[in-house]
């Protein structure tokens, strides 16, 4: 994998994240009826420090759980994941608006899984996506309500997002592969 | 994924795969507790359960596993059958596998039986319990229960107690538990041991007051009565003195120490009634967390087996 350009470093992230937490405050009028969900395994630390921003904001508690979408992939035969992250959404979700976090919307797939796998946990008011970077290439007819940025790829594109809490770093960069 | 097709003796498992279903595991039990316990992964895959043997605990948790997945999963009873007709065993698996199955668990009576069936089909076999031979699931959910109460497998001390000649449990797990680096002592009397007790390559004591007070893990085998075809003990009596676990020995037990078993426990042989009663207050006693860990790591396994092909 060949990098190609930087494309945020971590106070271009912080400063998104900010952003985007006052976005979520304003669309829902509040924060009272919101729970988050991240996606395993970056959408989670996101999670984490959006709820973390508006809980500042707000002076309240939120809510997190994480998934893990292996389970509902419709390329199970293809593409099998060799350790299944922990799925773990300790409240109900019934009635609630849910923030759903991932790192970078693509295909769409992953967030089909994601609905159904949210569904199966309950009946939400609202689901609602975050994504830190939308890269396009959309298979599916689904698209994000807060976007961190859109960065136009070609298909053969990688956008790699590393993160603090895994990977040391806050960073997402464009790669290629050699 | 996994480095084997085939799942007959817990040895065809590498030390990698084993590792896979233990952390994979977890992710599966996690399912069985929500309240709706079902996820699309295997849609679409066809199981057959094949029991020549009966079987409660260990045909209804593949059968659990499988529909908590999404397979679909067809019990196949031996007893009303073509075999009942005179059709041969690899005829009834030919006719089986003609029906496009992706998936077969099998048990039978005979020790070593799977090894032929494997050579003779082209599906991949789960062994559900052959005979004296070998029980290797059975060794997993084993390895995932103690997992889930110790840090590290290394220097454990184990003591599996009872009737080891007729046991397919005692050569899965005395393997399995060897190969993880747990230190393992056979308790048992010479006439329920094998003659080449050299094969297991563990410590061995005839009385459990010997080991009672150091071990991590007890596990009591059941007695196999119905393997057993002569006389192999001379009395109940004479097996609660040196090879059951009484409320006595319970008591002498380590702290944090745990009870095991494959089921179905015989009241009064292995374990005293008192025993048995007394268990649902002490956090130590595993055999129902045995059972519950049996439908995960049952997931973990089929998931690994069925998800990449």
């Amino acid at each position: 994998m060949k990098e190609k350009a930087s494309i945020l470093n971590e106070n271009d992230i912080e400063r998104i994240l900010k952003r985007i937490s006052h976005e979520i405050i304003e669309r829902n009028k509040g924060s009272k009826n919101l729970v988050f969900i991240g996606i395993q395994k970056r959408g989670v630390p996101l999670a984490v420090r959006i709820a973390k921003n508006i809980e500042e904001l707000e002076k309240n508690d939120l809510k997190i759980g994480r998934l893990d979408i292996t389970f509902y992939r419709d390329d199970v035969a293809s593409k099998i994941k060799p350790v299944i992250e922990i799925t773990d959404i300790p409240f109900e979700i019934d009635g609630k608006d849910i923030i759903l976090v991932d790192d970078v919307l693509f295909t769409g797939r992953t967030i089909r899984a994601s609905l159904d796998a949210i569904i199966d946990f309950g009946r939400p008011k609202t689901i609602q996506l975050v994504v830190l970077v939308d890269r396009g290439h959309r298979e599916l007819p689904i698209r994000a309500d807060y976007v961190g940025k859109n960065i136009p790829t070609a298909r053969d594109e990688f956008v790699e997002v590393r993160l603090k809490e895994i990977d040391e770093i806050d960073m997402v960069t464009i790669c290629q592969a050699e | 994924m996994l480095s084997t097709k085939n799942i007959i003796s817990i040895d065809d498992l590498s030390i990698d795969d084993i590792n896979l279903i233990m952390e994979n595991a977890d992710s599966f039990y996690e399912v069985l507790g929500r309240e709706f316990k079902k996820v699309p992964t295997l849609r679409g895959k066809t199981i057959i359960n094949l029991f020549f043997e009966s079987s409660t605990r260990t045909r209804t948790s593949f059968e659990i596993a499988a529909k908590r997945l999404s397979a679909d999963m067809i019990n196949f009873s031996a007893s009303t059958s073509s075999l009942k007709k005179g059709e041969s065993i690899i005829d009834t698996l030919k006719t089986i596998q003609s029906m496009m199955i992706d998936l077969l668990i099998m048990r039978h009576s005979d020790s070593g039986v799977m090894n032929f069936i494997a050579g003779n089909i082209d599906v991949p076999l789960i062994n559900a319990g052959d005979g004296k031979h070998q029980h290797p699931t059975q060794a997993l959910l084993d390895l995932y229960t103690i997992k889930k109460s110790f840090k590290d497998f290394k220097g454990l001390k184990v003591a599996i107690a009872g009737d080891i000649l007729n046991s397919r449990v005692a050569r899965s797990d005395i393997k399995l538990f060897k190969r993880m680096g747990m230190d393992v002592t056979i308790v048992s009397a010479p006439m329920l041991l094998p003659e080449n007790l050299e094969y297991f390559d563990s410590n061995y004591v005839y009385d459990i007051d010997k080991i009672i007070e150091d071990i991590d893990i007890l596990y009591m085998l059941r007695m196999q009565f119905e393997r057993q075809d002569r006389k192999y003990y001379p009395s109940i009596k004479e097996y609660n003195r040196f090879l059951s676990l009484n409320m006595e020995r319970l008591k002498k037990m380590k702290r944090g120490s745990l009870i095991m078993h494959a089921g179905p426990v015989i009241r009064g042989i292995e374990i005293s009634e008192n025993v048995m009663n007394y268990a649902e207050n002490y956090s130590g006693f595993k055999i129902n967390t045995q059972v519950t860990n049996g439908v995960a790591v049952r997931m973990a396994l089929i998931y690994l087996m069925l998800g990449s092909t």
